[in-house]
């Protein structure tokens, strides 16, 4: 994506946002986040962690209990209009109007909106999303799956500029998972800036041009995804061992080693941010001490791994 | 003002209506038949006149006045009740619309649908009772005021409600009750002394008296104090709604 002085600002800032439900809950804590315009940004976080909330209160859905959010350049609350009228939402529960058809509910969504009727854009929007022959369907008679792009449809029926997607690929098989990412794609080419959260990691790690980790209602990194990859990224060389071996021998315990395979795998972990790997050293190292090797290969930790580790212990992770 | 969007609601909410037009017109007209059968006919041929109206004439503005506050209020409750127990009020609270535009289009609907039920019921009645209009104008009027006012009053309703017995229980525990005992069947000046001061505490008098006067120029409280009570619950529930939608209560975590 290329960085311009024209898409440099920001087109969202979130500012010390904090919420708290009704209950006394705080499901958000000081949320500061700027999402660039035009960029796909991932949100990630255990169940419960607060992407849900977030994304509800910068669509107008769920008050924040103190701080500011711009969108699009106005004030989500004072501005409102201005504001909500660029955004798109697809929630993460598959909320439809049972008894409408396809074609009235997307023609409500645009009106809702404010723009006025368009019934060639409308059947565009179908047509990406494969929906053009279920248009007079009833939305009860279709499979979730369906449903789901139904959602996708009413939130782009009035052309946002920044489309929120929670969750879209809960529930949707494969193949509309690629349908669904290529339109994410071409929709971030012709300048919607896209916000996703996601379980699938890989979606993330495929998609995400920034990511955000959000965790017990605190966001505990926001990064290019690369940068992060890297940063947070751990290597592993592997070696398969001619001669299995049953524990460590002594003279190689200084070394970050382990075991694994039953013993016919070596493997050392090493950071690959650091100008001196220790790699030469080991294999010089094991050829002193007669340890064979038949392979060798190395692994990068993967935007999983680094999830996982930075959601259990934020703290270690990015030190 | 965002015209497409009161334009949106509105058409959802008329378009909900047609799709069970059936229901929505035979049960009403059925039942209102069944009152001109019983009281018009068969138990109003042994009534004297009241003001010199025939009974059957005389219980036409309060069964109409019935009729139209139920579904005034039916109608605007479940018209926004529904979104927030399927979900699909993501859509309206994310939107770029008022809260004065949301209540033009469900409230305009919900009052649309009961005004042409009110009229339907009118028509129906001319098949049994040869009645006059007096002051049609007037007529028209009171009956849109109330159609507005009460479908406000259930569009409350809607959004306080949290289950669907909820959204029964003011219409069949208050506002039927009211309306029968607000001189939809008889004339206030009917009941002794004592009631009659009692019964001016009801809010359904002055509509019914109202819209009586409409149709045979008698009435038991006089037609300005009818229309400015019918208004006074008007801006009593405008405000409650404009509060509602300010502080979020009830819809906006
Ligand atoms: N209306 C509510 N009232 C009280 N607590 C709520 C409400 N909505 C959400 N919460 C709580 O706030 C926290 C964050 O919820 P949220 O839905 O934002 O999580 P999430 O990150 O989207 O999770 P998931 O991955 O499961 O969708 C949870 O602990 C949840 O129980
Ligand atoms: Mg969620």
């Amino acid at each position: 994506m290329p960085i311009s002085a024209e898409n440099s600002v920001p087109i969202i800032f979130v500012r010390d946002v904090n919420k708290t439900y009704a209950g006394g809950f705080q499901a958000l804590k000081k949320i500061n986040l700027e999402i660039k315009r035009g960029e796909i940004f991932a949100l990630l976080g255990p169940n419960g962690a607060g992407k849900t909330t977030l994304i509800s209160i910068i669509c107008g859905i769920v008050k924040a209990s103190s701080g500011t959010i711009i969108a699009g350049g106005h004030d989500i609350v004072r501005d409102y209009r201005a504001a909500r009228a660029s955004i798109g939402l697809v929630p993460q529960e598959l909320y439809t109007d049972s008894f409408e058809s396809v074609w009235a509910t997307i023609k409500f969504s645009r009106g809702l909106f404010g723009k006025a009727p368009n019934a060639t854009y409308l059947e565009k929007v179908l047509r990406d999303l494969s929906l053009w022959d279920k248009r007079d369907a009833k939305i009860m008679t279709l499979s979730g799956g369906m449903k789901r792009r139904v959602l996708i449809a009413k939130a782009l029926a009035h052309e946002p500029t920044i489309l929120f997607l929670d969750e879209p690929s809960a529930g949707v098989d494969v193949e509309l998972r690629h349908d669904m990412w290529r339109m994410v794609r071409e929709l971030r080419e012709q300048g919607t800036t896209i916000i996703l959260t996601t379980h699938y990691i890989e979606e993330a790690e495929d998609m995400a041009d920034r990511i955000g980790v959000i965790s017990q209602g605190e966001l505990i990194v926001v990064e290019d995804k690369d940068v992060l990859m890297r940063k947070l990224g751990k290597k592993q060389l592997m070696l398969t061992l001619r001669q299995p071996m049953t524990s460590i021998p002594a003279e190689l315990s200084v070394w970050p080693l382990a075991l694994s395979d039953d013993g016919h795998t070596l493997v050392y972990s090493f950071d690959s941010q650091k100008e001196e790997t220790g790699i030469a050293e080991l294999l010089r190292t094991l050829g002193e001490h007669n340890i064979e090797f038949k392979d060798l290969r190395s692994s990068e930790s993967s935007l999983e791994d680094i999830f996982v580790s930075l959601v259990h212990q934020p703290k270690e992770a990015l030190e | 003002m965002n015209i497409y969007g009161i334009r949106a609601i509105y058409h959802f909410e008329m378009a909900r209506t047609f799709r069970t037009l059936w229901e929505s017109i035979a049960a009403p007209i059925l039942t209102t038949s069944l009152y001109f059968i019983v009281f018009g006919k068969a138990i109003g041929s042994r009534m004297g006149n009241i003001d010199d109206i025939s009974y059957g004439a005389f219980i036409i503005p309060g069964l109409v006045m019935l009729n139209l506050l139920n579904e005034s209020i039916s109608n605007a409750s479940f018209g926004i009740y529904m979104p927030k127990w399927a979900g699909t009020i993501y859509e309206l609270l994310s939107a770029p619309v008022s809260w004065v535009e949301i209540l033009i289009g469900y409230v305009g609907a919900a009052a649309t649908k009961s005004v042409m039920l009110g009229l339907l019921i009118l028509g129906t009645a001319r098949i049994f009772v040869p009645y006059q209009i007096a002051h049609p104008l007037w007529m028209i009027a009171f009956l849109l005021l109330t159609a507005v006012t009460f479908s406000l009053f259930g569009f409350i309703i809607g959004l306080w409600a949290d289950n669907f017995q909820k959204l029964q229980v003011v219409p069949m525990l208050i506002v039927t009750p009211l309306t029968f005992l607000g001189g939809a069947f008889y004339s206030i000046t009917m009941l002794p002394p004592l009631w009659q001061k009692i019964t001016l505490f009801n809010p359904m008098v002055y509509l019914i008296s109202g819209f009586r006067w409409c149709f045979y120029g008698v009435a038991d409280v006089h037609i300005g104090m009818s229309i400015g009570m019918t208004f006074g619950f008007l801006i009593i529930c405008l405000t409650f709604v404009g509060w509602v939608f300010k502080t979020g209560y009830k819809i906006r975590n």
